[in-house]
């Protein structure tokens, strides 16, 4: 900003130089902005508008929407006990894989930021699954891997367990979703390590001169310093982890089983609005996960009052 | 203390081994993750190189013998060839990658170069539709694409690219295109060159690290995509390789996982590719940027 600010006599004369008028400026600016105006008002500011519209009707592609009033969000509250379920299963998900992440991840950042050989390499091995995690190949290599005759079984037998049939069992299918989940642990683990980077070494001295110990250091000096990044990766993870679709659609082959154990909220959204085609319903589940997101995202801002130094604070 | 440190000090390492015992210990851990973090995918590998029995009968974790049946089982597919699946993804994604990097920049560069009207209001909408979930906008897409007959085309796929949707992009860019100096545009304004030869000229050619973290974190998304075709796409002819994938898991049984792995790994061989040319750029990008990689 100050240096925009420098360059305003500068830019002034360069305008009355060219005879730049205030027309023209906006007849650029506008055709320069037109693909993303068209695209906010057809795609996503519009829609989100529509949708919110469709969210109190009934709809289903093929007649008129009519209006129904509150009538779809009654019964996504009162009535439909699968919506419930899938709300149960989408926030299980969410907090448990959310915090196992960001602990592996910042644990492996801290590993990586001493001194050692190799960091580019490990870095990169590190971050691997979280290139490729979201894809359908490795939603389909997870399953065969947690299957009854799987390489999971195989391993826990050697320590004479006789593993559970984990992707056909209702007690442990979301489990696996969840270690598919942690094991894109290097994204996050990427971003704390350049955290941990902007850390000042001098800070490192202080404590060193002040007889911190190892322990000390991290918990007085490393953690407070890290905590806008902490809360950073915890926004980004929860937002798309209350998202996840995928894992869980390959995993149960589209069911959401078994038993509804993996039916997650998108799930039973792409469900409800496009094998039923019940649109209004489905519009009214979408808006209702825009306030929960909106509600989480929300809850860890006003949170972060309290947990997140700021070091110009 | 001081007794006590005496009283050890014979038995104290010298610093020097010390730190090699600590660098020891850091790295056989990291070893051990970094192995356990790839054996899923090593996994995938050597199945897909089993036959369908040996796959189940766990004898060893190497194959037998190795072939490529499955490799050649699985490309012919059943109705359709994988073959098919991949141009269809190709297509896909070369086009959101085109289409992103030429919508996004224009935009990008419109907010951090021209002073038009109304500029904050656009821009604090724009930043609004970044954290929207895409699923709150997938019901009336879809209702509009409907409309204009687009369903079962590739349109749906591309179109939003096309119309700068992915606003993170047009973010990240802006961001880099404030960090060129200003000076050298007005150079060129002084030397007559309109708003758009400055865009094409100056800032595009500039702005190439942005325009490169763009294109591969679209090509990555748009190749892994999996709900956006699921939603749009029934004709068989028209899969892309996730939906592939999925009709591959659904019709064979469980007597034929061996193609199924086969392809599977097949499939994550361009990002594999992408991994290998771009890997300090994609994790630079998340470093920096906090994509979500």
């Amino acid at each position: 900003m100050s240096a925009a600010a420098l360059a305003a006599p500068a830019r002034a004369a360069a305008k009355a130089a060219s005879g730049a008028s205030v027309a023209r400026r906006n007849r650029d600016g506008y055709l320069f902005l037109s693909p993303w105006l068209i695209g906010f008002f057809c795609l996503t500011g519009g829609p989100i508008l529509a949708s919110l519209y469709f969210s109190f009707t009934d709809f289903s592609l093929f007649n008129e929407p009519a209006w129904v009033g509150l009538e779809n969000y009654k019964r996504l509250i009162f009535d439909d006990p699968r919506y419930r379920t899938a709300l149960g299963v989408t926030l299980a998900y969410v907090v448990t894989s959310v915090p196992l992440k960001l602990a592996f991840a910042l644990a492996v950042a801290l590993l990586l930021n001493r001194n050692i050989s190799g960091v580019g390499l490990y870095r990169a091995i590190y971050y691997l699954p979280s290139l490729l995690g979201g894809s359908v190949a490795v939603a389909v290599m997870w399953r065969k891997i947690f299957a009854y005759d799987g390489v999971v079984n195989d391993m826990l037998l050697w320590f004479g367990i006789d593993g559970p049939s984990w992707i056909s069992n209702p007690d442990y299918a979301l489990s696996t979703i969840v270690a598919l989940a942690v094991w894109q642990f290097g994204s996050p683990a990427v971003i704390f390590l350049a955290g941990l980077k902007q850390i000042p070494p001098e800070l490192y001295d202080a404590a060193d001169i002040d007889g911190a110990g190892r322990f000390a250091t991290f918990r007085t000096v490393t953690l407070p310093l890290l905590t806008p990044i902490i809360f950073f990766n915890l926004v980004m993870q929860m937002i798309s982890a209350f998202q996840a679709f995928t894992p869980s659609f390959i995993i149960s082959n589209g069911t959401g089983g078994p038993d509804d154990s993996t039916l997650f909220y998108t799930l039973y959204l792409y469900e409800e609005g496009f094998s039923h085609f019940r649109m209004g319903y489905a519009s009214a589940m979408a808006w209702a996960l825009v306030g929960i997101i909106a509600t989480a995202t929300a809850f860890t801002f006003i949170s972060s009052r309290y947990w997140v130094h700021y070091g110009d604070r | 203390m001081a007794i006590a440190d005496e009283a050890f000090a014979p038995q104290r390492r010298s610093k020097a081994q010390r730190d090699l015992l600590a660098a020891l210990a850091i790295h056989s851990v990291l070893i051990a993750g970094a192995l356990l973090m790839i054996y899923p995918l090593v996994w995938l590998f050597v199945s897909s190189l089993k036959t369908d029995t040996e796959i189940f009968s766990n004898a060893s974790f190497w194959p037998s013998q190795i072939q490529f049946q499955n490799y050649i089982r699985g490309w012919q597919g059943a109705a359709v060839s994988f073959g098919t699946f991949f141009r269809n993804s190709l297509v896909v994604s070369t086009a959101a990658v085109i289409g992103n990097v030429f919508a996004c920049s224009l935009v990008a560069f419109a907010f951090a170069r021209i002073d038009f009207r109304f500029k904050p209001f656009w821009f604090a909408l724009m930043m609004g539709t970044i954290m929207l979930p895409h699923h709150a906008t997938l019901i009336p897409q879809y209702i509009l694409f409907h409309k204009l007959g687009w369903v079962n085309t590739f349109m749906p796929l591309i179109a939003p690219k096309l119309l700068a949707v992915d606003a993170f992009f047009v973010f990240l860019m802006i961001q880099f295109i404030r960090g060129i100096p200003r000076e050298i545009d007005e150079a060129a304004l002084i030397d007559g060159a309109s708003t758009f030869m400055i865009y094409r000229m100056i800032i595009f050619p500039l702005m190439r690290p942005a325009l490169i973290a763009t294109a591969i974190f679209t090509f990555v998304w748009t190749y892994e995509d999996f709900l956006t075709p699921l939603v749009y796409l029934s004709d068989i002819g028209l899969y892309t390789v996730p939906q592939g994938l999925r009709l591959m898991m659904s019709t064979t049984g469980q007597s034929s996982w061996g193609p199924l792995l086969a392809m599977s790994l097949l499939s994550l061989v361009p990002l594999l590719i992408v991994f290998l040319f771009f890997q300090k750029r994609l994790i630079d990008g998340i470093a920096t940027t906090g994509l979500k990689g």
